[in-house]
């Protein structure tokens, strides 16, 4: 319901998007051009989703009832397996590409495996969160709100609170998935694939939204936590950053990123 | 895409693969609509707005805003309810759901005043159709277009002798800044006020907490102030624009007309070639667009008119009789005698095969189908009689009239002393042009006895039209109503009264209207007009003309509407020959006022947008330190 809603919501859900492209993304081209793989090969994957959705509704032809619940649900199970299968995929194809990508460019140094696995996060993340919330938020600019049949009327902040916690998401599952391909921890790959399904799977129980939003939020903490650490955080380095006292540390070890 | 390392070339089996993935895509989002969109309105179907009419100096009617005006509902049941919406409610500005009854002139005028609390208003159908009647025409109907004005006939002028239609408010003839719609379906009404309880209601009068119901009207009306005015800009944007917008569209149909003897269409008639003209209209009008049942006002009279020329086509020395019978249904006479005076206009620039100086006589027929007491009364002009020869040609006339009347027994003809108007009625246009001899043959002697002229309520129920329940619809089509009855009389007075002054003599009695004719008419017409008989007569392709419910006699911008077409064939095939040939041979046609929550969600997102700009350009400054791992040098990246 007007302009308001429709920019406060849009600024939730999209804004920390905007701030990690503007410092991070937009000042490289060749991290420009990856992030829009990304985001590609997430439309892919739910292109195939879509896919599958469709064949399972004609085969089951179109009867209303509790079999199109479960169909979704079936729907949105299959999707989350195909967008981490595409994730894979972009992985092989980022590691067949770097040695492509030394050939093109000798002098500058190719962006590094970490690098790319935030980076494809990134795209994966901001394309689902448009995906997911664009429709909604062009309702929200019309007059009227949600409720004229009873549900919450926080309908449109709960929406961008969640596409905000997918977007960060997809963002640490990058980096976690990609480190584990790298190291061939293959744990890692399942707990991402886990908490994704989880994720996924909460959303089903809207409208409660308070359980919803806390409990993605929580998981979306450690797997901030984790990622920090895969992408070689640490404890030291935080307190060091954080009370200010990383230029001398800097002078006794070498950069790379 | 190629890569460096394993190729992969498109070939021809995965681009058909392609090709059928993104058609299934296509097809996918040919189905259901948004579902957010769904939980936020509810669409009301059957409505019917109130739309901007202009004349040469004036506008009337209702308009919107561009984007549709909005307000909190309130349902006004009595009355007292409207004080919270003019004054007391604390969340202006209001849809007032409206009883039908209470649609008065007096409440209107309440409403008018205080636009900033009102942004639309809803009215719904009361039913049954209020007792003490409601009509939103004016009391002098198409005053200063007919014969009288202050220069001819003053003292008839205005209505200053009789007021023609004394319940008339003239509601549809006042200007509001605000949408007016009408609510037809009693279901929808139920969904709304339903809506209301639940969200709108507060126990003891104080403010109710968002969110409200609201509704959202859209009528937005491009033409202003005069059609003067509008044809110019119109003209303007068709000389000089690459993309013209028309800004508004005449009121325009055509009139259906027929002779009884066939003349050659393409020459004139001879001077001496006398024609006696049966008129009538075959429109209505209402407060709301294109609703008009106009059963009384307009229905009852051509379905008349339709069955007297039935049966005088069926009259055996009809291709002897001395002079010749044009019917004329003149189109669009609720709006200052559109169809009429443009066949005037039309005789007098010798547009049209009839002339004015080929009418020998004139019978127009008025309201007929509401008469007290078997009395038809037969209204001539003054002001011509007081030519001599005019007077004793009308006396002829009359005469001649209350001769077939006789007849008839169920029909009593009654004439009216000479200081009586005429009512309102295309022979005044005629009469304008030339004086000939003409009457109006009408129910009531004086003021209308139609109580709901004009209005949605003049529907077939005004005529005492009313079927069994339990009949099924093709039974419906054929029973004879004793309205059917009436107005079969009716017919037969006219017909026979036609037959005479063409100069028929021999088989007067011979001619009867037949009131199966006349039922199926009315049914079709009022009740519901896709019927079997009406899709007998009509032609293939206009089959889609005929709705389930009545049609609506309102003379709209695009024409032939659907009752010109269904009048055009139903009197060719009533008065037509028919002929051996067939198809291939025979075809050579509410800001709502939630300010705090908005403003609340746009400082949120503006927090979080300045706030992970912040935390964004600290950690990329500090990244070198934050993301290392200090202790091997050289085995970092990869």
């Amino acid at each position: 319901m007007t302009a308001a809603v429709f920019f406060g919501c849009a600024f939730i859900a999209f804004g920390p998007a905007l701030a990690l492209y503007i410092f991070t993304i937009a000042t490289e081209p060749l991290r420009v051009i990856f992030l829009i793989i990304g985001a590609f090969f997430w439309l892919v994957s739910l292109l195939f989703s879509s896919l599958f959705w469709f064949m399972a509704r004609t085969i089951t032809d179109n009867k209303d009832g509790p079999i199109q619940k479960y169909l979704l649900i079936l729907g949105v199970l299959v999707s989350v397996l195909i967008q981490e299968m595409f994730r894979f995929v972009y992985y092989k194809l980022l590691k067949k590409a770097s040695e492509g990508l030394k050939t093109i460019n000798p002098d500058e140094t190719a962006p590094s495996m970490r690098l790319l696995a935030y980076v494809s996060g990134l795209g994966f993340g901001i394309m689902s969160g448009v995906f997911a919330f664009v429709n909604t938020l062009s309702d929200s600019l019309g007059p009227g709100t949600v409720g004229i049949h009873g549900d919450s009327p926080q309908f449109f902040l709960n929406s961008a609170f969640m596409t905000l916690v997918i977007i960060l998401l997809h963002v640490f599952w990058g980096i976690i998935f990609f480190d584990g391909c790298e190291k061939k921890k293959w744990s890692a790959l399942l707990v991402v694939l886990l908490t994704h399904l989880l994720v996924s799977a909460l959303t089903f129980i809207s409208p409660h939204y308070g359980i919803n939003l806390v409990s993605t939020y929580l998981i979306m903490v450690l797997m901030g936590i984790w990622a920090f650490f895969v992408a070689g955080g640490s404890c030291r380095s935080l307190k060091l950053c954080l009370l200010c006292q990383d230029k001398d540390f800097l002078l006794f070890n070498q950069r790379s990123r | 895409m190629a890569t460096a390392g394993g190729c992969t070339v498109a070939d021809p089996r995965s681009r058909s693969l392609l090709r059928l993935v993104s058609f299934c895509v296509l097809l996918a989002g040919f189905c259901r609509g948004n579902s957010v969109e769904r939980k936020i309105y509810i669409s009301v179907n059957k409505t019917a707005p109130c739309v901007r009419l202009l004349n040469a100096t004036h506008q009337i009617g209702c308009q919107s805003s561009v984007s549709g005006d909005t307000g909190v509902i309130h349902v006004v049941e009595k009355e007292e309810d409207l004080q919270w919406v003019l004054t007391d409610g604390p969340n202006p500005p209001y849809v007032v759901l409206l009883e039908g009854a209470l649609f008065t002139r007096n409440l209107m005028e309440k409403l008018k005043g205080r636009t900033s609390r009102i942004a639309g208003l809803a009215v719904s159908l009361a039913k049954p159709s209020p007792a003490s009647g409601f009509s939103p025409s004016v009391q002098c109907p198409n005053d200063g277009f007919g014969i009288y004005s202050n220069s001819y006939g003053p003292e008839f002028a205005h209505c200053r002798e009789i007021q023609w239609n004394p319940l008339g408010d003239g509601l549809a003839y006042e200007d509001f800044s605000f949408p007016i719609f009408l609510l037809e379906d009693e279901n929808e009404t139920k969904v709304i006020k339903q809506c209301y309880r639940d969200h709108n209601l507060s126990p003891n009068g104080s403010a109710p907490a968002f969110p409200l119901c609201a509704m959202q009207l859209f009528s937005h009306m491009h033409a202003v102030l005069s059609t003067v005015t509008c044809m110019r800009r119109s003209s303007i944007q068709s000389t000089f624009s690459i993309n013209p917008e028309i800004v508004c569209d005449p009121l325009s149909d055509y009139n259906v007309w027929s002779m009884l003897k066939p003349i050659n269409m393409s020459g004139m008639l001879e001077p001496d070639d006398k024609v006696v003209v049966a008129a009538t209209r075959l429109d209505s009008r209402s407060f709301f667009w294109n609703v008009a049942p106009g059963a009384e006002s307009a229905v009852a009279s051509f379905v008349t008119q339709l069955a007297a020329a039935e049966a005088l086509q069926k009259a055996p020395d009809v291709a002897t009789l001395p002079r010749n019978v044009m019917f004329v249904f003149f189109q669009g006479e609720t709006f200052d005698y559109i169809g009429s005076s443009r066949m005037v206009y039309d005789m007098e620039k010798g547009k049209f095969p009839v002339q004015l100086e080929n009418i020998e006589s004139f019978v127009e027929l008025g309201q007929v189908a509401l008469r007290n007491s078997l009395e038809l009364w037969m209204h001539t002009d003054p002001m011509s009689q007081k030519n001599g020869s005019i007077q004793n040609q009308v006396e002829a006339l009359l005469s001649t009239l209350e001769r077939s009347g006789a007849g008839v027994p169920t029909v009593a003809l009654r004439r009216l002393n000479q200081s009586q108007p005429l009512p309102p009625s295309s022979l005044q246009r005629f009469l304008r042009a030339r004086n000939i001899s003409g009457v109006v043959l009408a129910d009531h002697s004086t003021v209308f006895h139609n109580h709901y002229y004009q209005s949605i309520y003049d529907t077939a129920e005004n005529i005492n039209v009313s079927y069994p329940e339990w009949q099924s619809p093709e039974e419906d089509l054929n029973f004879v109503t004793d309205t059917a009855k009436a107005l079969a009389d009716v017919a037969t007075v006219l017909a026979r009264a036609l037959y005479q002054l063409a100069g028929g003599t021999n088989f007067t009695d011979a001619i009867q209207a037949d009131a199966h004719t006349v039922t199926r008419l009315l049914y079709g017409f009022l009740v519901r007009a896709n019927n079997s008989w009406f899709q007998s007569v009509l032609r293939q392709d206009l089959r889609s003309y005929l709705g389930d419910g009545p049609l609506q006699h309102y003379i709209a911008v695009s024409s032939p509407t659907n009752t010109t077409y269904v009048v055009q064939y139903a009197l060719a095939n009533l008065t037509g020959q028919v002929v051996d040939l067939t198809r291939e041979q025979c075809q050579d046609p509410s800001k709502v006022p939630s300010e705090n929550k908005d403003f609340v969600t746009l400082m949120v997102g503006f927090g979080i947008l300045v706030f992970s700009l912040a935390v964004t350009y600290c950690i990329n400054a500090k990244a070198d330190v934050l993301f290392i791992a200090p202790r091997e040098p050289g085995a970092v990246s990869y």
